[in-house]
């Protein structure tokens, strides 16, 4: 019973003008303990909603999602999640802000001190615990915002493009932090993305969602998660099967996006 | 106009010779390069030469048009006559004509010299000698001695010898005379560049008076007492609003209920100025403390509820589930994430609000009051004393000043991440 079961999920918004927007249809999944999922899809697809459903910040109109055999019913610190944008609290130092999560559950002082030091550690960031948040890189932010996700000790970890806003030398390093930590902690993650390379290398599983309405397209498992553990990444992007997988999942979204958009030559 | 052209003129040489010395000592670096700096607030900031001269430069047109003691002579503007002025005038009457003399005695307001005998002369017509003080006119009754009165049909024709009708004027030594409509010469002194004293008096003049004030205060208060009556009255004002704006605000942003009830209330009093609600709040409540303070907790009021309200309402929504997701409760949202994250917009609407609050206050002490420094300058002018407005005005500049030098040093210190979320 361990593991996050998504049963039929469907989400629809109503609009102002009276009509509405099937966000998902009939989405299911299981995952299970420890397992690595990044999710993949064109703008619209509702990857966004599925994790804010998952999350708890969002009430489905149909369907259900139990973690570990009980219900899922609102947010909870079980289910940690990183934003795209930190969203750090500005007013706390880093040593505040990773600790926010035990402060809440009321942990003893100490306890709380050895995991944010450990954690602070795990993350590079031992020298910067006293600083404010502002004064921090993104990558460096980014890597706060891992590190109290992590303190708070959830079952599941959801990422909603953590990496998206840093530029390509940080978001490298960044990818191999995030799969270290997943070795090291076994949680059950959910990682939306928007880069298929990305998605490639840090999912374990990885399922590409086609939109209106929002579902899943295909399902991937990949190998390259596990080769990527404590390895150098840009040795994992010369595995042979890397680039079949990434031109072949780049196809099946650009012909999406053009569904969406209509092809170049009906709008010519 | 000539004012005008001083102060461009300063402005125009001190810019082109600090440019050259700074320029001269620093070199060139990059950021002389920076031409475009629209949009980029941070790009310009205030030279602080430009300031300093500023300063001096309007203390320096002050001393200028006041004739100040404070600078040497040949800087002032030309001021008032003070002297011995005089003209002819040229009497006919009953086909006569003589001559006489007119002595003006010209002297500054606060003295009053005694008249020296005259020769009367000879001729129908005798010499006259008149006092009159600077800025001031004075008619001439050139009949009063001699032997042919206006109403036995003297006339004047002409002054130093020029011919005139009844509203001619004549510029003659000293200052100018101008013929009434009934015919007497009416002689007025010239009046030079400078400021009368009763309009503008001079920087020492109000200096001095400051010294006086202080060490012996103004209507049975020191003047650190009506500066300090307006300073209570603003922080109690404040304080009052803040402690029922604040939590106001809070609750419009967090309740549909209330953001629905007190919106059109707090929407149609904030565009309200404080000052036209002077009138009812007297009548309610009084020209005491308590109407002041009244006043003041209005003017404060709106200002704090709207500002904690954005500042509720301003929180961003990823924190909040952030913090959700961390497994705080309701009330520790509130407590660790709303509040701290609205605290920066509150305190600039405390800085507004101070400010509001302080010119409220110096206009409800003009209207009424027995003390306050809007008191001392209102009571201040009704007696001409001049000097004292000027100095009430330059102390209500200055606190006003520190009050938002105050309020922004204690956003640096208490809210140090303003603006870097």
């Amino acid at each position: 019973m361990t593991g996050l079961k998504i049963d039929q999920l469907s989400m629809r918004f109503d609009l102002p003008d009276g009509g509405s927007v099937q966000a998902l249809k009939d989405v299911s999944l299981d995952l299970k303990a420890g397992e690595l999922l990044s999710v993949l899809g064109p703008s619209g697809c509702g990857k966004t909603t599925l994790l804010n459903i998952v999350a708890g910040f969002l009430a489905p109109t149909g369907g259900v999602m139990t973690l570990n055999g009980h219900k899922i019913t609102g947010p909870d610190a079980e289910r940690g999640m990183v934003f795209q944008q930190g969203a750090l609290f500005e007013w706390m130092s880093v040593r505040e802000n990773v600790g926010f999560g035990p402060s809440m559950k009321g942990m003893p002082k100490n306890d709380k001190r050895e995991v944010v030091n450990h954690l602070l550690d795990v993350v590079g960031l031992q020298d910067f615990k006293e600083k404010a948040v502002y004064e921090l890189s993104g990558g460096m932010q980014q890597r706060v915002a891992l590190a109290r996700c992590l303190a708070n000790d959830p079952d599941v970890i959801l990422m909603d493009e953590p990496l998206g806003a840093l530029d390509a030398l940080t978001r490298e390093k960044m990818q191999s932090l995030v799969l270290k930590l997943w070795k090291e902690t076994g949680k059950t993650i959910i990682l939306i993305t928007h880069s298929v390379e990305e998605a490639l290398l840090l999912g374990e599983r990885l399922i590409v969602m086609a939109p209106r309405p929002g579902r899943i397209h295909k399902e991937y498992r990949l190998p390259f998660a596990e080769l990527g553990v404590n390895a150098d990444l840009r040795e994992v992007k010369k595995h042979p099967d890397f680039n079949v997988k990434r031109e072949e999942i780049l196809n099946m979204i650009w012909d999406m996006e053009e569904e969406i958009m209509g092809t170049v030559e009906a709008s010519a | 106009m000539i004012i005008l052209s001083i102060y461009v003129g300063i402005f125009v040489a001190s810019f082109f010779i600090i440019g050259k010395l700074t320029q001269a000592a620093r070199g060139s670096d990059y950021t002389s390069l920076k031409t475009v700096t629209f949009g980029d607030e941070s790009a310009v900031r205030p030279n602080r030469w430009a300031g300093i001269i500023s300063i001096l430069t309007i203390f320096l047109l002050w001393a200028m048009f006041t004739g100040s003691s404070l600078i040497p002579g040949f800087l002032h503007a030309p001021g008032p006559f003070k002297g011995e002025a005089s003209f002819t005038y040229t009497v006919s009457a009953n086909g006569q004509t003589d001559d006489a003399t007119v002595t003006a005695i010209v002297h500054e307001r606060e003295e009053n010299p005694e008249l020296p005998e005259i020769d009367p002369g000879d001729g129908i017509a005798k010499n006259d000698i008149i006092k009159v003080a600077q800025w001031r006119n004075q008619l001439v009754q050139f009949d009063r001695n001699d032997e042919v009165k206006k109403s036995d049909g003297a006339m004047i024709i002409a002054i130093d010898g020029q011919k005139v009708q009844p509203g001619d004027r004549v510029e003659v030594k000293g200052g100018s005379v101008t013929i009434s409509d009934k015919g007497t010469p009416n002689f007025e002194p010239t009046r030079g560049w400078q400021m009368e004293p009763l309009y503008l008096p001079s920087p020492e003049a109000v200096a001095e008076r400051t010294w006086k004030v202080a060490s012996e205060g103004f209507r049975g208060t020191s003047l650190l007492g009506h500066l300090g009556w307006s300073l209570f009255r603003v922080v109690a004002g404040f304080i009052c609003g803040a402690i029922v704006g604040i939590p106001l605000g809070y609750a419009m942003g967090l309740s549909d209920w209330f953001r629905g009830w007190f919106d059109p209330i707090v929407e149609f009093m904030r565009p309200v100025p404080p000052l036209a609600l002077i009138p009812l709040v007297i009548i309610w409540a009084g020209i005491g403390e308590t109407g002041k303070i009244i006043l003041l907790f209005l003017a404060a009021l709106w200002i704090m509820a709207i500002a904690a309200r954005s500042g509720v309402s301003g929180v961003s929504i990823s924190k909040v589930h952030a913090a959700y997701s961390l497994g705080a409760s309701k009330w520790q949202i509130m407590r660790y994430v709303i509040i701290p994250n609205s605290l920066p917009e509150i305190f600039t609407g405390a800085r507004v609000a101070m400010g509001v609050c302080w010119g409220t206050v110096v206009a409800a002490e003009l209207v009424a009051a027995e003390k306050g420094a809007g008191m001392m300058i209102m009571v201040a002018s009704k007696f001409q004393n001049t000097d004292i407005v000027l100095l009430g005005i330059i102390l209500i500049g200055i606190i006003g000043f520190g009050i938002d030098m105050l309020m922004r040093a204690a956003e640096r210190t208490l809210v140090p991440w303003k603006g870097k979320g």
